[in-house]
């Protein structure tokens, strides 16, 4: 088959000129290859179908910093933390069988949420595979349809040109995880070392520049309308977009709502930022959504927790969709003008064909309904010992001013981040979305913050609740063996939050199996069992007491535990399945809606 | 041949693409109606790609009915034909996908466009004395051969398109099959063939044909 090898093995050949390449062995040449791609990390863990490569390291001694974690789903949550933190690509290297399935939800999440991650894992020797031999896992096969693409090197000659192959894939387009199986025969066999400078991908193709027409189409549609929106995703930040969007907005005077990808693409301090939009999101933005005349998506994906009821979504409106991945469009709700391209060089395009707009009556219009059911509002707890999850984000946020890496794990509190922490900056908000996976916060917390050593100094900032926090807890250690100075917020309100909501306002406070207060660990200790310091606050006051303190420590990571009630709930909400001008408000009683 | 744009080929809307032009439908024209489709692919001729490929189909719940894969004149590229039915927007989707996997060079949909099909069928048919001349004058009618023949049985080939091929199964069937085996439907574009040295000429191109039998069709 072999056409791909015979191709990259004659491209080796000849740009050798058969010469002065050295001959290694695949391990080394593993090594060698992260190198000359400018990998400054990893994130791995060792076993006995990569120790060839563990082996090379610790003789080679190369330019990457190898960090041992301890479960291989938080190397992989810490790849995606570090990928979202940087906007570079995140390495993961695992063994074989138990190794790479450890790694399946870290790289489904990286599917899902389009973050760059290439993951190697080390396979038995070529001529064991099929076997059922000792750690044997078929982990393309089992990968196959969490990844942009993975491969199987089958020959040491490969492993170069397709790690080339993998970051290439990895980072371009929309990006997306790929798996790397590598066979210990292969790392173990000798080739001629020679990093290719530009991949071998006859299949792939980049999209670019959108075409003009397009460009021509949406810049009317926009000039047209009376009450534009645009509604802004995650592939505006992997696009390195936000400041052109930002150029646009202002330039038009269109409101602007995020997704939770897209937080931090356009300042929420801006008069012209509604927030985020859908489930959780503003009733404001929702409002806007169903009154707008247009919708600009950029780099967003219209994903039912934006979109609720999908045939009842933005009925007024026309739709522009930008996106990278001709595959989207028009997937969940049809768009009327589809512009394919780059946000970034899509943005630039449509820039000098906008001319300024008058927006103030729909401005307006919003504002009423900002009035109507104001954001950021909540109630302190009547117990004394709790404080409102909703304040401490709050005072986290007057502690950073947005300047901070803010990452959350997944539920309630995740929610609230979203709500009440302003975002300002690219880049600034990592959360798990489109999988939704819980222990997702502390790794890749721990990955963002090893991102930050690398020209990005930004505090990070972790805030998880009790029931994801524990599901990856052991990646505490690790922070603290790199002294890296995060800051841990664990909400706990001794239960699984999210889904008691769901219980408490759907299945008749039927709490099943949330309950987690028998099994929840001492967090304090939990932390400094793991070389960290642990703090607790129990009432309103020690909450900013407890930050400063935190901030006080950069030597080492500090958890702070925060007392929170279980009744609390986040508001407002869309039930799934409901259209989005359907909203649970706070004001919501749920005595009135039994007896509706 | 004209294309309006819902039967343009995916070679087609890269080359409208470098003009410019818009490279989806205009209007929102993919129902929800269920249909057959047939979907020629080109890929990179290595491990994983078919799997890729139709692993797209079931991860949607489709079922492929035929799948034909093979090279083509550059062995590094393998051309597959598949078959399905499903609701058209979902299918519309699903090739966006397949145009979207990194092995994957071109996907074309025939299913509303000129196309020809073909499937080759081998039979293993039971046969007497007294019935051996009339399977070989309905083998005659679909234009078949015998390629293998015992004292009590013999095998049959037929080639042509899905219908054809159905009939002939059909019609064997009094006679007592043993076995079948069916290569799976391939396909190829009219348009692409005969793309116009001069456009008045298209109109003939269903008779032109390819060279296969008008009666086949």
């Amino acid at each position: 088959m072999p056409s791909k090898t015979l191709q990259s093995n004659e491209a080796a050949a000849t740009a050798n000129g058969a010469t002065d390449a050295p001959t290694l062995k695949g391990s080394e040449i593993f090594v060698r290859s992260l190198e000359e791609q400018g990998v400054d990390r990893v994130f791995g863990h060792p076993g006995g179908a990569v120790i060839k490569i563990y082996d090379a390291m610790e003789r080679i001694q190369p330019s990457f910093e190898h960090v041992l974690v301890r479960h291989e789903q938080g190397g992989t949550h810490a790849a995606e933390g570090y990928a979202k933190a940087t906007g570079r690509v995140g390495t993961v290297l695992v063994t074989s069988g138990p190794g790479a399935t450890n790694t399946v939800t870290g790289i489904a999440d990286a599917y899902m949420d389009s973050v760059p991650i290439v993951v190697f894992t080390g396979q038995v020797p070529t001529h064991l595979i099929g076997n059922d031999s000792f750690q044997e896992t078929d982990t393309t096969g089992v990968t196959r349809s969490i990844t942009k693409h993975n491969f199987l090197v089958r020959d040491v000659h490969e492993l170069a040109p397709t790690i080339r192959e993998a970051y290439h894939i990895a980072r371009t387009g929309r990006p997306g995880p790929v798996v790397v199986d590598i066979p210990k025969d292969v790392q173990m066999n000798e080739a001629p070392f020679h990093y290719p400078d530009e991949p071998h991908l006859p299949g792939y193709s980049v999209p670019g520049k959108a075409a003009p027409k397009q460009i021509d189409r949406a810049a009317k549609m926009i000039q047209d309308a009376e009450r534009p929106l645009l509604y802004v995703g995650g592939g505006t930040i992997n696009a390195d977009a936000p400041e052109y969007l930002t150029e646009l907005a202002r330039k038009t005077n269109i409101p602007v709502t995020t997704t939770l990808h897209g937080l931090g693409a356009f300042p929420e301090t801006d008069d012209l930022s509604l927030g985020w939009l859908g489930m959780h999101g503003f009733y404001h933005a929702n409002q806007a959504v169903q009154n707008a005349d247009l919708i600009m998506a950029v780099g967003a994906r219209f994903d039912d927790r934006v979109t609720g009821k999908v045939d009842a979504w933005a009925p007024k409106a026309k739709i522009i969709h930008v996106d990278i991945d001709p595959s989207c469009i028009s997937k969940n709700v049809y768009a009327d003008c589809a512009v394919i391209g780059d946000a970034q060089k899509v943005l630039q395009q449509l820039l000098p064909k906008v001319e300024p707009k008058d927006t103030s009556d729909w401005l307006d219009q919003i504002e009423g309904w900002r009035d109507e059911c104001p954001p950021y509002s909540y109630e302190d707890p009547e117990e004394d010992k709790l404080v409102a999850p909703q304040h401490v984000i709050e005072q986290l946020y007057e502690k950073t001013k947005g300047d901070a890496v803010v990452v959350s794990d997944v539920g309630q509190h995740q929610m609230w981040t979203a709500q009440h922490y302003k975002f300002g900056r690219t880049r600034s908000h990592i959360t798990s979305g489109g999988l939704g996976t819980m222990g997702f916060g502390m790794p890749s917390a721990m990955g963002a913050a090893f991102g930050m050593r690398e020209g990005r100094d930004l505090p990070v900032v972790c805030i998880s609740g009790d029931g994801g926090f524990v599901m990856n807890a052991q990646e505490l250690s690790v922070a603290a063996a790199h002294g890296l100075p995060l800051k841990i917020a664990v909400l706990n309100n001794d239960f699984l939050g999210m889904v008691r909501q769901w219980q408490s306002l759907f299945h008749d406070d039927r709490f099943s199996h949330t309950d987690l207060k028998s099994t929840n660990p001492d967090f304090v200790k939990l932390a400094e069992a793991h070389h960290c310091v642990g703090l607790r606050a129990t009432s309103k006051d020690q909450v900013d007491e407890v930050i400063e303190e935190a901030w006080s420590i950069n030597d080492r990571p500090v958890l702070m535990e925060f007392p929170v009630p279980k009744k609390e709930m986040v508001f407002p909400m869309v039930p799934s399945g409901a259209a989005s001008d359907e909203m649970l408000t706070r004001m919501f009683d749920k005595e009135e809606m039994a007896a509706e | 041949m004209s294309h309006d744009e819902k039967t343009l080929t995916l070679q087609q809307i890269r080359r409208k693409r470098k003009f410019g032009e818009a490279i989806l439908p205009e209007e929102e024209d993919e129902t929800e109606q269920e249909h057959r489709h047939i979907i020629a692919v080109t890929l990179e001729n290595t491990i994983g790609a078919l799997n890729r490929v139709t692993n797209l189909f079931s991860a949607r719940g489709f079922n492929l009915e035929s799948v034909a894969v093979g090279e083509t004149e550059d062995p590094s590229i393998a051309r597959l034909t598949l078959v399905t039915v499903g609701n058209d927007r979902i299918v519309a989707q699903i090739t966006r996908q397949l145009d979207g996997l990194v092995n994957t060079y071109d996907i074309t949909d025939l299913t509303d466009a000129e196309h020809v099909e073909r499937e080759l069928c081998l039979l293993k048919v039971q046969y007497t004395s007294d019935t051996r001349s009339e399977i070989l004058d309905i083998k005659d009618i679909f234009r078949g051969r015998v390629v293998n023949v015992t004292p009590e049985t013999m095998i049959l080939e037929v080639t042509g398109p899905n219908k054809k091929i159905n009939a002939f199964i059909g019609m064997m069937e009094a006679h007592g099959i043993e076995e079948v085996a069916r290569s799976g439907q391939v396909a190829m574009h009219r348009a692409l063939q005969y793309e116009a040295p001069n456009p008045l000429a298209s109109s003939d191109s269903e008779v032109a044909g390819d060279g296969a039998p008008a009666s086949d069709e």
